[in-house]
């Protein structure tokens, strides 16, 4: 076997440019997409961790039937206090849930006593909303960082519109869930960085007062956001926490909840996916670039030493002997090209991330591209491309190892 | 018992229409450790007798026997490690594989045919380096040579497995006389060192003579057999 290597890597030798050429054109084919693939995921990653951490939460739990009328922040689909208790219950004993945040979420008018406008606010639990949502203390670019009863958080846009600041007295009106109208007032507490996607552009107030400027009797929730230790065991355990809460079911013999990751809630979702079909065309270039020039290599090759093919073949060198020298071949341009595509990626995606490149998204400016490979996506890159590299020689491979030596060594 | 027996071989080459009678009937018999050369002019079907005993090719009829196998029904590869454990080739551009050393080209049928273990194969190519006289070239590469050394070492690595028998076909047509009359020598002391039996194909009648047995072809024909002495006339 040894042998077989030192003739294959001899014969790649001796052709130096064109092997030079070759493994340059896998190298380039492997940096594009180590490269792509880290930039977008790590953009991904980043995109997914604003929406999930800012305002949404890793998954959501509803009264049956409100996502499909959340635009309107129906008051009469909140769950009530019986099925609250029901449903913290549940959520205290799930080992991979690190934080989760009640909220009354509810629409109304906003009043500087000057102008009225339209507001969408969340009452929350202050702490427990920023251990779901940690990035949320982060999007408060004036004021307290805490809420306290009787303080409001109001978004960016809607305090430079009605023109007022932190320490500003407002009133906030609402209609609740009979249609009787109340009013409250408020201090501004903080003004809110805009996010981008939904709930991005909210404001929040304490949970009391939401529970008081609502009337309500006896608190009632909309929704609970729930965040994870591991976000990467979202979907595990949203199948786990989908079984556990279908069990939960109203007198009816209806089930009380229901369940949504970020990806059901949010548009971007989309994106990422988008960015996954991308990523996979990609590979796909890597694939034909690999398998093309590693076939053209190796059929030039058979043509050139068919009269070698015949020699050794006259010798005796059994046919499976001869195959292997030429997939062995092709499998030793493939790993040139993949360990340098490797090296040459890894100190790209290290200049990307040293040279501090920003880029906005949405309302965020300046979030600065921190692009990672992960050894699995290199693993899985080079094992791809030493597969590519052998299916294609095997082609002329099996031509070589099927000649005849006659005919081979008649050859000119 | 001799090494080859050929009873009535015929060959045909069909290309299209036109059949070729390559060899028309040839009989003969050629015994262990002979030094025999096949002489005829260009088309006489000197190759393509070469190519049949040397099982790279099948008679299309008639019966052959090769160190007492009946080569006909060999299939591909029962031919390939048949030629790999019995017969040696000499061809005539040499063939040496151009990525490998004189030595390793000399090596390769022991590591890559045979799969002798390594004690053996320094032994049997040391030992052949120095009888063909190309110990001191043992590590250059093939285009680093001169046609008579190339000839020497393709000699050299048709003989380290030790064969029954060694095929030339025109070994000498890309050689200057000299140099051509040498490997013919070299060829002999091989054969009287190692009892190997040597089959060579020429054009050249000046080195036709150093045959023991010399076999006239013509036209696909037998037309004639000399021996000159030699220790194996038969
Ligand atoms: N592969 C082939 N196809 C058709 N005809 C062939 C082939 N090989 C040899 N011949 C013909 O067979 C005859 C003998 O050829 P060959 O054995 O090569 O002669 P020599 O080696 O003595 O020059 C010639 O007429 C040649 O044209
Ligand atoms: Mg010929």
């Amino acid at each position: 076997m040894g042998n077989l290597f030192k003739i294959a890597i001899r014969n790649l030798l001796r052709y130096k440019r064109r092997t030079l050429l070759t493994a340059s054109l896998i190298t380039v084919g492997v940096v594009f997409v180590l490269v792509f693939i880290s930039v977008s995921g790590s953009f991904k990653n980043m995109m997914i961790g604003q929406i999930t951490d800012s305002m949404m939460g890793h998954l959501q739990v509803h009264r049956k039937g409100y996502v499909a009328s959340i635009e309107n922040l129906p008051l009469n689909l909140n769950l009530k206090s019986s099925a609250v208790t029901r449903l913290e219950n549940i959520l205290n004993k799930q080992q991979e849930i690190t934080a989760y945040s009640p909220r009354i979420k509810f629409g109304g008018m906003f009043s500087n006593f000057v102008e009225t406008t339209n507001i969408r606010l969340n009452g929350i639990y202050p702490d427990k909303e920023l251990k779901t949502v940690p990035l949320l203390a982060s999007r408060i670019i004036e004021g307290k960082k805490n809420l306290e009863k009787g303080g409001i958080w109001i978004p960016e846009l809607l305090a430079k519109g009605m023109k007022v600041k932190v320490g500003d007295t407002i009133v906030v009106v609402a209609t609740n869930k009979d249609g009787s109208v109340n009013g409250k007032q408020f201090i501004v507490a903080g003004v809110l960085e805009s996010a981008t996607g939904p709930g991005g552009r909210d404001g929040y107030v304490h949970i009391d007062d939401a529970i008081e400027v609502l009337r309500m009797e006896d608190i009632e929730i909309s929704e609970v956001a729930i965040r994870l230790r591991d976000f990467g065991k979202l979907n595990a355990f949203s199948k786990k926490m989908d079984s556990l809460l279908s069990e939960e079911l109203n007198q009816q013999d209806k089930p009380v909840f229901e369940l949504h990751t970020w990806e059901k809630l949010s548009p971007f979702y989309n994106i990422a996916r988008m960015i996954d079909v991308m990523t996979f065309f990609i590979k796909l270039m890597l694939i034909a670039i690999v398998l093309i020039s590693i076939m053209n290599v190796m059929v030039m090759a058979v043509y050139e030493r068919i009269r070698e093919i015949g020699t050794i073949a006259a010798i005796g060198t059994l046919p499976g002997k001869i195959l292997n020298m030429f997939v062995i071949e092709g499998f030793c341009l493939g790993i040139a090209g993949a360990v340098i595509g490797n090296i040459v990626g890894i100190a790209l995606i290290l200049i990307l991330n040293a040279s501090k490149i920003t880029f906005n998204f949405g309302q965020q400016q300046g979030l600065i591209l921190q692009a990672n490979v992960t050894p699995a996506n290199i693993a899985a890159i080079s094992i791809t491309v030493i597969i590519v590299s052998i299916i294609a020689s095997l082609q002329p491979a099996l031509k070589a190892s099927r000649m005849e030596p006659i005919k081979a060594l008649r050859h000119v | 018992m001799s090494l080859i027996a050929a009873e009535n071989i015929h060959k045909d080459y069909k290309t299209g229409e036109v059949t070729v009678k390559a060899l028309k009937g040839l009989n003969f018999a050629i015994a262990p450790a002979s030094f025999v050369s096949f002489v005829g002019p260009s088309g006489s079907g000197k190759t393509t007798l070469l190519n049949l005993i040397g099982c790279l090719d099948k008679p299309t009829e008639g019966k052959l026997t090769v160190a007492d196998t009946d080569v006909l029904h060999l299939s591909r590869k029962q031919s390939a490690s048949f030629r790999g454990n019995n017969i040696g080739f000499i061809f005539q551009d040499f063939n040496l594989i151009p990525v490998l050393t004189v030595y390793e080209n000399i090596e390769y049928p022991l590591l890559m045919v045979q799969s002798a273990p390594a004690a053996e194969r320094k032994k049997r190519v040391t030992a052949l380096l120095d009888a063909v006289g190309m110990i001191a070239q043992k590590d250059k590469y093939p285009d680093q040579i001169s046609g008579g050394q190339k000839q020497r070492v393709a000699v050299a690595r048709a003989l380290v497995t030790n064969p029954k028998l060694v095929l030339a076909d025109e070994p000498t047509a890309n050689l200057d006389h000299k140099t051509a009359y040498m490997v013919i020598e070299l060829m002999k002391k091989m054969r009287d060192e190692f009892g190997t039996t040597f089959i060579f194909s020429t054009h050249d009648q000046k080195i036709v003579g150093e045959a023991e047995i010399i076999y006239v072809l013509e036209d696909g024909e037998l037309k004639g057999k000399e021996v000159k002495g030699g220790k194996n006339n038969g």
